[in-house]
């Protein structure tokens, strides 16, 4: 394979020669890279080629996988078999020559909450060679006695309705919960106890420090019509205004979306079961038919890389086949 | 003589009992949501409820059916009533005893609203 990457000058991966060299490859991968708060994307090849050009790329100190709304339960026309297709994705996810730090699962794991679903989930996820897996609630994952039973599987070290953070090479990853006591003709809510504990839990931070915040539903107001927002997320990113690197990612639309304002980048991830209609553009957000052929193409993960230093996150987002 | 109006009176017999189990419980069975004047019916579809405004008397039950292809969950918002997730075709009843207007919406999907009228 022909070394694309001649002169570094920016040190950012990539040269005009390289950039053209890398637009030759008709790829299913995106790399979004950002500098300065410029968004600038790039092509890919899928499986051991893409870890290979990012590992040339972006020399990641770590990388880390989001998926997103696996729906397990569902089973209608825009996906008789979405546990086949989650398959698909921890098959991907393996696939990978460098295995992923851990996973992030940006909720609606089950379709109903039903037990069944969250353990043919929990058993798909299991095969996944990625460490540790990450989750935070959807709203389909909350519909029985609130939530309780997405706690004890998943919530064990959480606050309140399942709320957390950590911290990983140096980085802190924080979990939010938006899904609940949602209230009539309202969008996605955090709640006056989540805010008030996220206004405590990045207090001692420095503003030097990568905050990488995860939700299901956006935490930006992506299409309030369709109940695509949170309706105090700006509270929320207030607290969050002084860092200079803050990444947002979010799931629940079943599409990517990508948003730069400031130092926040915003990124929704595609789902593992079927995709959404683009906003406006059907009578309502329910499940998008596509041709049997193109499933695989409208659904993926989005592959993270972190690298120290750098301002941002390099975020790939991987369908589960070419179009 | 008396052997013929024995078989008569038996014969009415058999046919009054036979209309009073058989022929009522077709008219019984019309009560629930068929019958406009005993119940209401609001369809659940593509993300709304239809209508969105029910009006109805006190005493009234109202059936939600949902027929979008995703499941809703029918709350009011004054939390008196909630339904369990309906799943495609499943329904949720609820009987409305006190006259005024209760607004409900869905709990997955806070954005579809609705509301019952009961006067």
């Amino acid at each position: 394979m022909a070394d694309f990457i001649r002169d570094n000058i920016n040190k950012d991966g990539i040269d005009r020669r390289g950039f053209l060299q890398c637009m030759a490859w008709a790829g299913t991968g995106v790399l979004y890279t950002l500098h300065g708060g410029i968004l600038k994307s790039l092509p890919l090849m899928q499986g051991a080629a893409n870890s290979e050009h990012m590992a040339k790329m972006k020399g990641a100190d770590f990388s880390f996988i989001q998926i997103s709304d696996s729906h397990i339960g569902f089973s209608k026309e825009a996906n008789p078999d979405v546990t086949a297709t989650l398959q698909i994705a921890v098959d991907r996810i393996n696939s990978a020559t460098a295995p992923p730090d851990f996973l992030l699962h940006t909720g609606d794991i089950s379709q109903l909450s039903k037990p069944s679903e969250f353990d043919t989930a929990e058993q798909v996820l299991k095969g996944a060679k990625a460490g540790k897996i990450f989750y935070v609630p959807g709203e389909h994952d909350v519909l029985t006695d609130d939530g309780q039973q997405y706690l004890d599987r998943f919530g064990k070290g959480t606050k309140g309705k399942g709320w957390y953070s950590f911290d990983h090479k140096g980085a802190h990853f924080i979990g939010l919960v938006n899904v609940v006591d949602l209230k009539a003709g309202g969008l996605g809510s955090l709640g006056s106890d989540q805010l008030k504990w996220l206004q405590d839990d990045v207090k001692q931070l420095k503003s030097s420090t990568p905050v990488i915040v995860f939700a299901h539903i956006p935490l930006w107001a992506v299409y309030p019509e369709w109940g695509w927002g949170t309706d105090d997320s700006e509270q929320a990113l207030g607290y969050l205004k002084r860092f200079g690197s803050v990444s947002v990612l979010n799931g629940h639309i079943h599409q990517i979306m990508q948003k730069v304002e400031g130092n926040v980048t915003f990124h929704t991830a595609l789902s593992t079961a079927f995709p959404q209609p683009a906003p406006g553009t059907a009578p309502s957000p329910g499940p998008m038919k596509v041709p049997a052929d193109q499933l695989r193409s409208v659904l993926g993960i989005s592959h993270v890389n972190f690298v120290q230093g750098q301002h941002s996150l390099a975020i790939v987002d991987s369908p589960l086949a070419q179009s | 003589m008396k052997r013929i109006r024995w078989i008569f009176v038996c014969a009415a017999a058999v046919i009054t009992a036979f209309t009073l189990t058989v022929g009522i419980r077709p008219i019984l069975a019309l009560r629930p949501a068929e019958n406009p004047a005993g119940g209401a019916s609001v369809k659940i579809d593509n993300f709304s409820f239809g209508p969105a405004d029910v009006k109805i008397p006190v005493g009234t039950t109202v059936t939600w059916t949902n027929r979008d292809d995703v499941p809703h969950v029918v709350a009011s918002d004054d939390k008196l009533f909630k339904s369990k997730p309906l799943d495609t075709d499943d329904h949720f009843s609820f009987t409305f005893t006190k006259p005024g207007t209760y607004v409900y919406y869905c709990a997955i999907h806070p954005k579809m609203t609705a509301k019952v009228v009961v006067q």
